[in-house]
């Protein structure tokens, strides 16, 4: 980044302005193209979800904008723009205007570190995954601001159930992060995948039995912090209307959904950088746009493979309860995540760089836990022999 | 149940959970697409007793009011007057108020020859109340007056044949076609 603005301004594009001007427009201009790749992912999530979660429910989904629906995110925010910002008269107008943008902020500032490829990253900083555990947690604070703000009672109990739950399962993120840590010696992001390799059994994932526990862990733990069912308690439809964002309308609510949705594909973005090898992949061509290219893909494809599978996860589990759900993190997810990190500290000083023989045992024991899983697909599919459709076009 | 049993089991019944939700990833959905994406109309596939909007034939209406006066709100309005020349039953106005029908069927029922009855069309959204009342006389018509014997018209025959039928088929569930 700093390299490339200062060669822009020295003999480029941006030759002759003041070095600190010429930052600030190298930097807006990244953060520009930074935010509209994130909202285009965001709203196609947002139609790819209803998509699954159709096919789930056999049904269709939303089909009819675009082929397959596929402009649907584009109507939908075009009709959320033509809509009244409507600001409550009881409301703290100040802090419930500012709420939306504040968790915006703390969401797309995670971006900065995301790892894209081997250089494309906005900045590689030595303290990256903490970094990302930080600034997500501004997300809170404007969650709790929206529900405080709207004046309502809806609005604050779901401002507060969030406050509670990303607060909580802050710890078990961070333990299973930390596990991974002990085995890099670095918080770098590009530094972590470095550590990795292209190949499934180089990967944390399937490192040693700990680091598998702890990638589950993580998933759990992120899926909690980023408010997605089973633990989208904040918004829970049936129990307070729409949380937080009750009051919320036009703009303003639709800002709080594209943090929901980007916010999913950081949690794909995050796993797979600590756990699925991030953009790595076999140095096959000397081209460097070529491989750039390729890594972008592998990177990106991987994160959307976890957010798919947020979504199948939404279209599975009910939503728990707010003491289910305490109970998940403080009796189940911190202990787990605590020896699990103890036992990854005696795995790392007996065998501090790790054992192949482990590797590919960890790697066989995934694919077997995957044949048993289509196992039972299959076993499903056997016994209630519908009227199969493998196509996603319908 | 232990605090190992309760681990073991939520991650057994996810995963169960999972696979079957993934193996309905790859059936067929059950949506019908109404209006513009069904191989056949949606009114071809209903049954012949499908309680649509209200139809007559008036071909083979008797004028007997039967209807109008087991209707419970009132919806159909008949005049009928026998001509003092001719002795034969005309028919002045037949109107249905489609705003004001539910669809009960109770007309039909006492029907002798099946000449008011519900059809399959359901599509009866309209931008006036007025558009919604059936005018089905347009200028007077003599009424049907049954013959003894079949009925020799070949014009009215397929009709009569038709809400014999449908008087037939009533309170006959199960072999409704």
């Amino acid at each position: 980044m700093q390299q490339l603005a200062d060669r822009l301004i020295d003999h480029g594009f941006l030759s002759g302005l003041p070095r600190e001007l010429g930052y600030v427009l190298v930097v807006a201009f990244f953060a520009f193209l930074m935010l509209s790749f994130i909202m285009t992912v965001a709203g196609v999530t947002s139609w790819l979800e209803r998509r699954v979660w159709a096919r789930i429910q056999s049904r269709v989904g939303p089909n009819r904008v675009g082929p397959q629906g596929a402009l649907q995110w584009l109507a939908d925010g075009v009709k959320n723009i033509m809509k009244e910002d409507i600001v409550p008269l009881a409301a703290d107008a100040p802090l419930f205007k500012g709420a939306p943008y504040l968790a915006m902020m703390g969401f797309f500032g995670a971006f900065a570190v995301v790892p894209f490829t081997e250089n494309m990253i906005v900045a590689d900083i030595n303290i990256g995954v903490l970094y990302v555990s930080a600034v997500t947690a501004l997300v809170v604070v404007g969650i709790l601001m929206a529900g405080w703000s709207s004046n309502n009672k809806w609005a604050l109990l779901g401002g507060i159930r969030s406050a509670a739950q990303i607060i909580s399962y802050e710890i078990p993120a961070a333990l299973a992060i930390l596990t991974i840590v002990l085995f890099t010696g670095t918080l770098s992001m590009q530094g972590i995948i470095r550590e990795q390799g292209w190949a499934p059994w180089n990967w944390f994932l399937f490192d040693n039995p700990f680091t598998f526990v702890a990638f589950f862990l993580f998933f759990i733990s992120a899926l909690a912090e980023g408010n997605r069912t089973p633990f989208d308690l904040p918004e829970a439809e049936s129990e307070l209307v729409a949380g937080a964002f009750t009051e919320y309308s036009g703009l303003r609510s639709l800002l709080f959904f594209l943090v929901e949705w980007g916010n999913l594909y950081l949690i794909g973005a995050i796993c797979t950088s600590l756990f699925l090898g991030g953009w790595q992949v076999p140095h096959f061509t000397e081209n460097g746009f070529v491989l750039g290219l390729v890594q972008f893909l592998t990177f990106f494809l991987k994160a959307y493979f976890m957010v798919f599978v947020a979504m199948w996860i939404r279209a599975t589990l009910p939503r728990v309860r707010v003491d289910q759900l305490m109970t998940l993190c403080w009796k189940y997810l911190v202990p787990v995540a605590f020896a699990n990190m103890i036992c990854a500290a005696l795995y790392f000083a007996i065998l501090p760089h790790g054992s192949i023989f482990v590797r590919l045992g960890m790697f066989a024991f995934g694919l077997g836990l995957l044949v048993h899983f289509l196992n039972r697909v299959l076993f499903h599919l056997r016994r209630a022999k519908p009227e199969l459709h493998f196509s996603p076009i319908v | 149940m232990g605090y190992f049993d309760n681990i073991r089991e939520s991650v057994r019944t996810i995963f169960e959970g999972m696979a079957i939700t993934a193996s309905h990833m790859v059936r067929k959905p059950y949506t019908i697409q109404y209006p513009d994406r069904v191989d056949v109309r949606v009114q071809d596939t209903l049954p012949f007793r499908y309680r649509g909007l209200l139809d007559v034939d008036l071909e083979i209406c008797t004028g007997c009011l039967a209807c109008e006066r087991a209707c419970p709100i009132d919806c159909i309005v008949i005049d009928a007057e026998k001509d003092k020349n001719t002795r034969e039953m005309v028919l002045k106005r037949f109107d249905i108020d489609l705003a004001k029908c539910m669809f009960c069927g109770l007309c039909s029922e006492p029907c002798p020859t099946g000449s008011i009855h519900h059809t399959p069309e359901f599509e009866g959204a309209d931008y006036s109340l007025e558009s919604l009342i059936r005018r089905f006389v347009k200028a007077p018509v003599v009424a049907y007056k049954p013959i003894k014997g079949p009925e020799t018209n070949p014009e009215i025959a397929p009709l009569l044949a038709r809400g014999l039928r449908y008087l037939d088929e009533f309170a006959s569930p199960g072999d409704a076609s």
